[in-house]
């Protein structure tokens, strides 16, 4: 199981785009929970799925669609809050969900993802196609109880459920040591009778071969799989969030942005296989991308009250005019 | 469209509403505590059980399920069985269902159908015998019934089920044994958002939710007796609510009862008095009475709790205190 040539370019474009779109974010709009660190756990796994396969996100989840191949230009538009947003700027930075490439919810409410992820799973159970849904949550949300009831029903029912775990260390200022009584994420999967796998989140095409098992097993009828990316967040808990503490070391944070920066590790991978001019390339074309879209979100309109009203209900039987509208 | 009927139970009506939309659409499935104990055996001995899921006892998880599988193709209908359950999935009915739909400016429609029983007057006490109607009322998004006959329970059921948007079905216990005759047509709905006008009067409008309808009608009909008519209007749904229907009896009667199982900080009542005031006032001779239930939890004790909720004397006395 390994990726060939065309694959691995278009990796790492993911990846590039992810890094290069969230650092647009600092500079232009400066909101959200940023990805930068992580973008291999994200790429290397969406890398391993079919555009029909479900993914839920999180709160920090803008690599989420990017890393499924969603067009850039909604998402930038959605994080500005403008009408051409994917979510017609209704939604914003912690919901960009795009169904058209398979990502059907991303949860502000931690561990929100988990039933609906697993519900997706039975869905695709029940009409019998041979998709598979990834639901994507960080260390933190494995102590919210919807993780032990989702993946315990994922397990009886043998769902095509991926699980996948974005362990950076810590949620917002919390360590895993200081809040897990077995820090071994990937080692819950026993209580449920399913696999437990870690994989080293910083290495892409690692990422890419365990979660590439793990779709192979959901595909063939062989149910859910826990996977344990150890990654790290480069940047704090949120854009522009001020931390009075030092809950995590200057040297902890230069050493994994020095030594172990995703994007870096697989550039060097790329071109050690002579794949300069296509990374080049690329890293031209993924900057003309992003300008583009920040470009096109900056002239786009913004919503418009009428707009709050048309999405709230799909049939308005005898809802007009609505409470609250004029 | 036939003619022909079968008398069912008010309970019965819930389960031939999902044995007849389940046939009509394999997209339906049906999720729960113990389903194939309670409530829907039949059903197992029909439906493939890939449709038919007895869940683990996590209620948050498992309408979060219906939520994932009602955004991915099928329209779930999920069990909670008993309503003070809601709360523990209040987080997936309320953070997900109600909202998904906006938060993706309408990329995504979550059609789903939550059944959940109010269990009071059953001596079941404070944590089983919640009637949770306004908590989901004040959620926008969702869309929250409550019939309180065996047809309505199955024409606003199938309603549901057909519906695209999430739907809270409140099924009143109290009823469950009521037996009427109900239509055999399976395209028969009743529309989401009309309440039913179940007695025609001019003096006085009693309008009343759920379980509380019949005890209302009693009322109406010892009223009757004393020459003073009564209008009856069954809310049916508390989401969308029919503002016209009930604004037009006022109109005529300038009187206003209101009977709510539900208790009456803030609840359905409230609500109805506040449109009332609103859009009504000048049709009122005397102020609106709430016939609720006061702000104490639930007793275990049958005597006392039947003291709480509506009943034949407690309407009577309101309409005294106006007419």
């Amino acid at each position: 199981m390994s990726l060939d040539r065309s694959q691995t370019l278009e990796l790492f474009s993911r990846m590039l785009r992810i890094r290069k779109f969230e650092e647009a974010i600092i500079a232009y709009n400066p909101v959200g929970h940023l990805s930068i660190g992580q973008e291999a756990a994200i790429g290397g796994a969406c890398i391993a799925l079919r555009v029909d396969d479900y993914v839920t996100g999180t709160h920090r989840s803008h690599g989420h669609p990017i890393g499924k191949g969603a067009e850039i230009k909604p998402l930038m538009a959605e994080i500005f809050g403008k009408r051409t947003g994917i979510c017609k700027g209704l939604g914003g930075s912690m919901h960009l969900t795009d169904p058209s490439c398979g990502v059907i919810a991303e949860s502000a409410i931690v561990g929100g993802g988990f039933p609906i992820a697993t519900g997706a799973g039975l869905s695709i159970q029940v009409r019998g196609t041979d998709q598979v849904s990834l639901c994507f949550f960080g260390d933190g949300a494995t102590n919210q109880g919807t993780f032990s009831e989702s993946v315990n029903m994922a397990a009886v029912w043998k769902l095509p459920v991926i699980y996948f775990c974005e362990n950076n260390g810590y949620a917002v200022t919390t360590s895993v040591a200081k809040s897990h009584g077995q820090p071994e994420i990937a080692r819950r999967a026993d209580g449920f009778g399913i696999p437990g796998v870690v994989v080293d989140g910083q290495d892409a095409e690692a990422v890419y071969a365990v979660t590439m098992e793990a779709v192979e097993r959901a595909r063939s009828g062989g149910g859910p799989t826990l996977i344990e990316a150890k990654t790290y967040r480069f940047d704090e808990h949120s854009n522009r969030l001020a931390i009075p503490i030092e809950y995590r070391s200057k040297e902890e944070i230069s050493y994994y942005r020095r030594e172990r920066d995703p994007i870096i590790l697989y550039r060097e991978v790329l071109v050690s296989r002579g794949l300069s001019a296509e990374v080049e390339r690329i890293e031209a074309e993924v900057a003309a991308i992003i300008e583009e879209a920040v470009a096109f979100a900056r002239e786009s309109p913004d919503p418009e009250m009428g707009d709050l009203w048309d999405c709230m209900f799909s049939n308005p039987i005898n809802m007009q005019p609505f409470e609250g509208q004029d | 469209m036939s003619n022909s009927t079968q008398k069912l139970t008010y309970l019965q009506a819930i389960v031939e509403a999902q044995r007849e939309e389940m046939r009509r659409d394999e997209r339906v499935i049906l999720m729960g505590e113990d389903i194939a104990v309670y409530g829907a055996q039949s059903l197992f001995d029909e439906f493939d059980e890939k449709r038919l899921r007895n869940t683990p006892i996590s209620e948050n998880s498992f309408v979060g399920v219906g939520v994932g599988a009602a955004l991915t193709g099928l329209r779930p209908i999920v069990d909670l069985t008993i309503a003070s359950f809601c709360y523990l999935a209040s987080d997936q009915i309320i953070n997900q269902a109600a909202k998904l739909r906006f938060m993706t400016g309408a990329q995504l429609k979550v059609p789903l159908v939550v059944r959940a029983s109010t269990f009071y007057n059953n001596r079941t006490a404070a944590q089983h015998a919640d009637r949770p109607y306004p908590l989901f009322m004040n959620t926008p998004g969702l869309k929250v019934l409550a019939p309180a006959t065996a047809s309505d329970a199955k024409g606003l059921l199938k309603a549901a089920i057909r519906d695209d948007d999430p739907v809270i079905f409140f099924e009143d216990i109290t009823l469950w044994s009521k037996k009427e005759e109900v239509s055999t047509d399976e395209n028969l709905l009743v529309p989401i958002g009309k309440a039913a006008i179940k007695r025609q009067g001019s003096d006085l409008t009693i309008v009343s939710i759920a379980g509380c309808l019949p005890h209302a009608l009693s009322a109406a009909e010892a009223l009757e007796r004393e020459g003073i008519r009564a209008e009856v209007i069954d809310l049916r749904t508390i989401v969308p609510m029919d503002k016209e229907t009930i604004l037009t009896s006022v109109a005529k009667t300038g009187r206003l009862v209101i009977v709510d199982n539900s208790h009456k900080v803030g609840s359905v009542a409230s609500e109805i008095a506040a449109v009332v005031c609103e859009e009504g006032f000048e049709s009122l001779r005397k102020p609106i009475q709430r016939v609720a239930a006061p702000m104490v939890h639930v007793p275990y004790n049958g005597a006392l709790e039947k003291q709480l909720f509506a009943s034949k004397d407690r309407i009577l006395s309101a309409v005294r205190a106006i007419v």
